[in-house]
């Protein structure tokens, strides 16, 4: 299959040879690590595994009858609560910092930003490990407690599902911040002058002008949080143990940990692919619908 | 808020120059944690392997994006629009996905896991963010230049190599430094294209954070947060000033 490579209008077309050595890299790897992988774990999806855990190829549905099983089901409401809650704690959390860092003056405007994204540019299996030193039964806040005499053992702080969201609120924050920060600096100071003007509160005005005019900002920020939030397994996996395992330790359970279900883990993932491309669809359909 | 940022990063710092093992009292201030993450031969095993992955591909993913760019930006074929398409889906797809789906590819065509299925894993989630950023670069190019490097004589090889390329290097730069940290920080996709032998850093790091506290950890954590920032200030100060070269007149 040859694909023909015109130049834009108006402008000297590269040798053939040359355009070769562009496209084909790209293509290639395009094809080869992105489209066949996810083809591969479709295929996967529809297989059996045999009595050595070996993938045979058969068309059967059961891998995906197994996921809504009730064990598994609860798995996934589990993981979708929690990548709500995150979701809906960051958004309270991000918005009212990201609007001081838009109101702030410019140079203090890049310093805040600079402040803010730091520690979310240091990996987050550090800043969990972080909250590990903290919450642990031997860690710093029930040292202190103790030491205060404020309690007289040690309370359950981590491995708890409130540990998992508060790792993952830690984890997702800047992700928030960011987007919303982008739209409410756009924001025209004159447009809330304006609502003053005529009459309106600052409750008012924040929910008849701001609010609308950061939404796309606030819903890019729902999307980039929400959907790596159902999938992380590091984060419940140090914080949550093994009591609260999410959709994503299951599936990494199939793969590499002691279920070995390779057909069954990729079923999940491909439920978990399908949820993804719902909320991303539903998510770019209301943009284009704002936008038109 | 900023006290919730920084805060477990501050104790996490702090405690790494504490005396005692257990991390609640500070007893007093040693060195000693940041010797043994020297000493730790697996953990140093571990930094090397990151490093060699993170370089190579660095390379490998500014060859991948630039050209690609380029290709993009100036070329209309058919296609076009679903490779578009198709560099967007390492940068939105969750990584457990991306994880599984590479290791279900690798299984298949049955090449162990390794040193080059690492390498081959991070290239697929980093040459994208080069690609981005070098078309934003392209977007704000005059195409003027090329053709007076062009009516000049020059090929458009020539003009590629002596013209463009010269005016995105701040681009380069910055998606390079960006594909550097992200490979120095990636776990997840990491975890599951990885063999033992071909362990990175944070996969060292995950595993130990497992185990339980040690202020090993915590000074090697401070060592890696070090590392980022440094990373993070250039990029920021190269954008900074491919900004003002874009916005000259």
């Amino acid at each position: 299959m040859t694909i023909p490579v015109q130049p834009t209008q108006g402008s000297a077309q590269l040798p053939r040879p040359a355009r070769w050595f562009l496209l084909a890299p790209l293509a290639v790897w395009l094809v080869a690590f992105v489209v066949a992988p996810a083809l591969i774990l479709l295929v996967y999806s529809f297989s059996e595994r045999d009595e050595l855990g070996r993938v045979v190829f058969t068309f059967t549905l059961e891998n995906y009858a197994r996921a809504f099983d009730p064990v598994y089901l609860s798995v996934f409401g589990r993981s979708l609560g929690y990548a709500a809650a995150t979701t809906a704690i960051c958004a309270v959390l991000a918005y009212p910092v990201a609007w001081c860092m838009a109101q702030a003056r410019p140079p203090w405007r890049d310093r805040l930003l600079l402040l803010v994204m730091i520690p979310f540019w240091t990996s987050f299996l550090i800043r969990t490990y972080a909250w590990i030193t903290i919450l642990k039964s031997e860690g710093l806040l029930n040292g202190l407690l103790l030491y205060t005499h404020t309690i007289a053992a040690p309370l359950e702080l981590l491995y708890t599902p409130g540990a998992v969201v508060l790792g993952l609120v830690y984890a997702y924050l800047p992700f928030m911040i960011l987007p919303i920060y982008g739209s409410a600096e756009k924001l025209d100071p004159a447009l809330i002058e304006a609502a003053h003007d005529l009459g309106c509160g600052p409750w008012q005005s924040f929910a008849r002008v701001v609010l609308p005019l950061t939404r796309p900002g606030l819903a890019a920020g729902v999307m980039m949080v929400f959907v790596p939030a159902i999938g992380m397994f590091a984060i419940s996996d140090l914080m949550g143990g093994a009591r609260v395992p999410l959709i994503g330790n299951v599936i990494q359970d199939q793969f590499v940990g002691q279920a070995r279900d390779k057909p069954f883990g990729a079923a999940l993932a491909v439920i978990f692919m399908l949820i993804f491309v719902t909320v991303y669809w539903l998510w770019q359909r209301r943009a284009e619908a704002r936008v038109a | 808020m900023l006290a919730f940022l920084w805060g477990p990063i501050v104790v996490l710092a702090v405690y790494s120059f504490n005396t005692s093992r257990l991390n609640i009292l500070w007893e007093g201030f040693t060195l000693r944690w940041y010797g043994e993450v020297w000493d730790n031969a697996p953990l140093m095993e571990a930094a090397r392997t990151s490093l060699i992955v993170a370089t190579i591909t660095t390379v490998l993913s500014v060859l991948l994006g630039t050209a690609g760019a380029w290709l993009l930006h100036r070329y209309r074929f058919r296609g076009a629009g679903a490779l578009r398409t198709l560099v967007g889906v390492p940068v939105m797809m969750p990584e457990i996905v991306m994880g599984v789906s590479l290791l279900v590819l690798f299984a298949a065509v049955a090449v162990p896991l390794g040193f080059a299925t690492v390498v081959i894993a991070h290239v697929t989630f980093c040459f994208p963010f080069v690609l981005l950023a070098v078309q934003a670069r392209l977007a704000g190019l005059d195409p003027a230049l090329e053709e007076a490097a062009l009516d000049l004589g020059a090929t458009p090889l020539r003009a590629f190599w002596l013209v463009i390329v010269p005016c995105l290097r701040p681009a380069i730069t910055a998606g390079a430094l960006l594909a550097f940290t992200l490979s120095m920080d990636e776990v997840i996709v990491t975890y599951f294209t990885a063999s033992p032998e071909a362990a990175t850093l944070p996969l060292r790091i995950f595993g130990l954070a497992k185990v339980g506290l040690s202020p090993m950890l915590n000074a090697l954590s401070v060592l890696f947060i070090v590392a980022t920032v440094a990373v993070v200030l250039i990029t920021e100060r190269l954008q900074k000033s491919s900004r003002s070269l874009s916005s000259r007149p």
